[in-house]
């Protein structure tokens, strides 16, 4: 008896509630164990109606849950004195008041109270708070709203640019021509490489091209694993993770680790890559000025001093650096020791990008670390590219595996993209072998930067500047007396083409104008190739030297 | 927040297509509720046991880092521990062949509940039910595979520089016309890998000042583009076209908050399909909406091109729709084309601004030779020209293998999610301990597939979910469903009120 009518109460009340709102599943559950948790805090009544007639148990069992409450408050209002209370229902409330204990009113009262406040907060949200305006005068202004363009109409017309005909190797085809090519970053000529083709054809006889699914999903092949290993010996740490695209990895990693109210000291010449990485972290971030420690410790002492007046905050909100191994935008080298003496002085961690440095720094190319005689342990984060000296498309990030297994479950350029088509892998891997077999690649290609720096300095002194650290393999060379941005950059744009004409190709560093945070000078970038022999090397310098010489006098005149 | 109930009598049904999302029956929510409560009680009664040294620790913590800030929150790693560490196999399986109708899955064993795997070396062949190979294209021979192996020979592997520098070859300019032709639309862009292309162009189209309005459900490389964009944005239940004018209404009405400006402009963010949940945009609503109130549409078509639409051109084609309606059309390379990769397709202007604002176009690398090459093949297969039926046999075979897999499904008793047209068929398991069992016991009796629970999906509505593809034989599909009925029943999973199975009512 006691069952059935709690259940009668329960089930009655039930529809009422779910019908009349708009709620969420998990809102629903919650109701319903408020109901059930009510209904069974009744035993007074269910008491009652054992010694109730049939006909009233019966009338008990048609109510539903506000018209108890109803009742209740008719209840309530018969304890005024002068009203009369008699019948079976008040007599029912008068044992579910009298009869139950004291914590059961409470526990039900706090129930009902909750209840009342889910669904006044809900109603409260969904209610229209704008201005009351009639129907016409809402259809008036959505015929009157004109929007934007969604592009500028008159936005530039894309920069025309030169079209490759066949692989972008050492040396390539366009307009029919073979052209010296140092514009792409192939630093040690594995685009182009028989043997990575090799390799690439075999793994695509094998796998198809597309892997058909993210990580997670059956879209890890065992040649992802095993570039995941290869790459974790390589760069000697514990453990690699694997992404699909170079631009998504620095973008992705910053954002899993550092999130809102973390803090990032940002060198300010980072690429773009790391700094939609460190937007997307929604981190407070400080800038300080390329490559220089003092600024940075400046900022940390600063640091130091808001953590003492605000030491609870201070003790969870993460730190790190955010800088480059070899700078994309500049071509220079981190001062990578005085930073990890910051590190441990400051309790902060450091983010390294190594797009650059990877196979290009260190006497057998695993980056800036190896570079400085620095563990690789002492660096937290460390992201890399496939897509630049290895020359396959790519990334990763590297480091220990406490720090790296965190990726494979919140990052989301690993966790919801895609892996990498597995022929890239097996690509990759080749060239990474072949990395590790003939380690003098290095060598050359770095006494080689030395060489041409010196050389394209004499050479170009008169019209450019080359900056860059000299054993880097790219160089920057802008204009020596600048005349504006606009002019610049069409003396720049001659000295390319001029350059083309005599069967070289350059570059100009590309950069979206309107979404870099710092503008960068106008600047051509040379990237070299250790494919190049020197003598080819140097009649490309005199090419470009000879065009330069040429498109200052056109520009000029 | 909750999608298994939004769905009951507020949305009509498109005329055409039945979409239905099936209440989660009470019974079943309660219990869910319930496991996920033993569940954490458990973890923090064996995080206490770890804590004071009973119970030995497998996890990893950091050493040597005394004086920093903690890497993780404890509580983030919590569910990990304790509740996705138990069932661990069940993803990430690596596998050693081309994911084809049929796949090898390489075996892992754990001698440590899942913290850590070996290989034993044993490959187990697989009914593939998981990968996103609608028309079937993942294939390692055949012309499309021929013709990448040439692009290799001929383009190298990749270019190691930017479209915008030296990474532009022939290959990616004769890809984009051809991507262009085949949408209908002016022009194209492509980019070296799906979710950049989300990320890196949604943010040179809208800023500050601007709105963009977006499905509740959208993909996370949507939802990064929009938040790096710097636009507000505000989010719609799910495929609810009422809730969207809603938006859109008081959006031009009200402007800007506070300041009540007018918008710069508002920008609509919606998907073709819907990977989890196998439903289908209502287009022509929107297209309606889109209209009159002048709101610029990105349409992704991640999973719905090639897999859609008579021709294979997507949700604009499903629905009928003129493709000048939807101001961008975004999709990618890696599902029905077997490739890797997006692109954006619109009229010209949208797309040289694409050409000179994307950060893809600067920043990152052009799109590898035989990944375009591939594309290349694969579209001019589904267009019918190379000269064979080839292409339209696979779209009429995957629409067929969809429609009847999902039929019988439904037959059984299972819930399933989506639209009938839509070849991802969710399965609803409801039960976090029936993720493992239905994946592990599926895999027992041969066939792979993806289950996805909390947090990629509502913590209540963990689902199965299966791809299928064109190159799923009837017999394929036939023992699939038959694997899938037995282990349904194993585990109790034939819970939907509307077509009882008659072996659940037998059961109870």
């Amino acid at each position: 008896m006691n069952n059935s009518i709690s259940h009668l109460c329960f089930f009655q009340s039930l529809p009422l509630i779910i019908l009349k709102l708009d709620a969420t599943q998990t809102h629903r559950v919650y109701y319903c164990c408020c109901i059930i948790v009510l209904t069974l805090h009744f035993p007074p009544p269910l008491r009652l109606t054992q010694r109730m007639s049939a006909a009233d148990a019966d009338m008990v069992a048609q109510l539903s849950l506000l018209e108890i409450a109803n009742l209740l408050l008719a209840k309530l209002l018969s304890y005024v004195p002068s009203l009369p209370s008699h019948g079976p229902i008040f007599e029912l409330l008068h044992h579910a008041f009298y009869e139950a204990p004291a914590y059961h009113l409470i526990l039900e009262g706090l129930l009902v109270l909750s209840i009342l406040w889910l669904v006044v907060r809900k109603s409260d949200k969904s209610k229209d708070k704008g201005p009351k305006l009639t129907a016409k005068e809402v259809e008036e202004i959505i015929a009157e709203w004109q929007p934007e363009p969604l592009v500028p109409v008159s936005g530039p017309e894309p920069v025309v640019v030169p079209v490759v005909q066949g692989p972008a190797a050492a040396f390539v085809q366009i307009d029919g021509q073979k052209k010296i090519n140092l514009a792409s970053f192939n630093f040690l000529n594995f685009v182009g490489n028989k043997k990575v083709e090799d390799a690439a054809v075999t793994s695509l006889k094998k796998y198809g091209v597309g892997s058909c699914g993210p990580r997670g999903f059956y879209g890890t092949i065992d040649v992802h694993l095993e570039l995941e290993s290869k790459l974790a010996k390589f760069t000697q740490t514990e453990e690699a993770v694997l992404y699909s695209y170079a631009f998504s990895t620095v973008a992705s990693v910053i954002p899993a680790y550092s999130k809102r109210g973390d803090i990032l000291f940002v060198d300010e010449a980072i690429s773009f890559p790391l700094a939609q990485g460190v937007l997307a972290s929604r981190s407070t971030v400080k800038y300080f000025k390329h490559n220089d420690m003092a600024d940075l410790e400046r900022l940390l002492i600063e640091q130091q001093r808001e953590d003492a007046k605000l030491a609870k905050k201070a003790k969870l909100s993460r730190r790190f650096v955010v800088v480059e191994g070899l700078y994309a935008n500049t071509a220079e080298i981190a001062p990578l020791k005085r930073l990890v003496e910051l590190k441990w002085q400051y309790k902060v961690r450091i983010m390294l990008d190594e797009t650059f440095s990877f196979g290009v720094l260190g006497d057998h190319g695993r980056g800036i670390t190896e570079h400085f005689g620095i563990s690789p342990e002492d660096i937290d984060i460390m992201t890399s590219s496939l897509e630049h000296a290895v020359g396959s498309i790519g990334g990763f990030s590297y480091g220990k595996t406490f720090v790296m297994d965190h990726q494979r479950l919140s990052s989301q350029g690993y966790c919801f993209s895609a892996s990498l088509p597995p022929l890239l892998a097996s690509a990759a891997l080749c060239a990474l072998e072949a990395m590790e077999k003939s380690p003098d690649m290095f060598t050359t290609l770095r006494s080689r930067s030395k060489a041409i720096h010196a050389k394209l300095s004499t050479a170009l002194g008169r019209h450019l500047v080359v900056s860059g650290d000299a054993s880097a393999p790219m160089k920057f060379l802008t204009v020596k007396q600048t005349k504006g941005r606009a002019a610049d950059e069409a003396l720049l744009d001659l000295i390319v083409s001029k350059a083309n004409d005599k069967n070289v190709v350059l570059t100009r560093a590309r950069y979206i104008e309107d979404y870099e945070r710092v503008q960068r000078p106008p600047a051509i970038r040379i990237a070299l190739n250790i494919g190049h022999s020197e003598g080819e090397v140097e009649n490309a310098i005199r090419d470009i030297a000879a065009a330069a010489d040429e498109a200052a006098k056109a520009h000029s005149s | 927040m909750v999608k298994g109930d939004e769905t009951k009598s507020k949305r009509p049904a498109p005329a055409a297509e039945q979409e239905e999302f099936e209440e989660t029956p009470l019974r079943t929510a309660i219990w869910t509720y319930l496991g996920y409560a033993i569940l954490i009680l458990f973890g923090h009664f064996r995080d206490f046991l770890r804590d004071w040294g009973i119970e030995k620790t497998k996890f990893k913590r950091e050493t040597g880092m005394q004086g920093f800030v903690p890497l993780f929150a404890d509580f983030e790693a919590f569910y990990t521990r304790n509740l996705y560490m138990r069932i661990r196999d069940c993803w990430n399986r690596p596998i050693s062949s081309v994911p084809g109708s049929h796949f090898d899955v390489l075996e892992r064993a754990t001698d440590d509940y899942n913290w850590n795997f070996r290989m034993t070396g044993r490959k187990i062949p697989l009914l593939n039910l998981g990968s996103y190979n609608y028309l079937g294209f993942a294939q390692n021979e055949g012309p499309c595979a021929d013709a990448a192996a040439q692009a290799i020979r001929e383009y190298g592997v990749a270019s190691a520089s930017s479209r915008t520098e030296l990474g532009t070859s022939e290959l990616h300019v004769k890809l984009e016309k051809l991507v262009a032709e085949f949408l209908g639309k002016e022009d194209a862009v492509v980019v070296g890998m799906g979710f950049a292309t989300n990320s890196t162009i949604i943010p040179i189209l809208c800023g500050k000042g601007s709105l963009v309005i977006s499905d509740e459900l959208n993909h996370a490389s949507l939802v990064l583009g929009c938040r790096l964009s710097g636009a507000s944005i505000q989010v719609f239940k799910h495929n609810d076209i009422e809730a969207l004018e809603r938006l859109l209404k008081r959006a031009v009405v009200e402007g800007q908050p506070r300041t009540h400006r007018p918008w710069k402009k508002i920008v609509i963010v919606v998907e073709g399909i819907y990977s989890m949940e196998g439903s289908i945009f209502r287009l022509p609503e929107l297209i309606a909406l889109k209209k009159k109130y002048k709101a610029y549409l990105w349409l992704d078509e991640a999973h719905s091109v090639g897999a859609l639409g008579a021709h294979g051109r997507g949700v604009t084609e499903f629905h009928n729709v003129d493709p000048a309606d939807v101001d961008i059309m975004m999709g990618t390379f890696t599902k029905s084309f077997g490739s890797a990769g997006g692109y954006c397709a619109g009229s010209k202007e949208i797309i040289n601004h694409m050409r000179t604002h994307a950060h893809s176009s600067f920043h990152a690398t052009s799109m590898s030779a035989p990944v375009a090459q591939q594309i290349i093949s694969s579209m001019t297969v589904i267009m019918g020209r190379d000269g064979t039926d080839d292409g339209q046999r696979r779209i009429a075979q995957l629409a067929d293998n969809a429609r009847f897999f999902r039929t019988e499904l439904k037959k059984m008793g299972f819930i399933v999610y989506g639209n009938d047209a839509s070849p991802i068929v969710p399965l609803m398991i409801f039960q976090a301990s029936k993720i493992a069992a239905f994946s592990r016991e599926c895999l027992k009796r041969g066939v792979g597939i993806v289950v996805v629970g909390f947090p990629a999906t509502p913590i209540i509505t963990s689902r199965a979910r299966f791809c299928l593809s064109a190159s799923h034989t009837r017999e394929d599909l036939e023992k699939a469903l038959a694997v899938i009925s037995e282990v349904g029943n194993l585990l109790g999973m034939k819970v939907s009120q509307k077509t009882p199975s008659r072996d659940y009512v037998l059961r109870r």
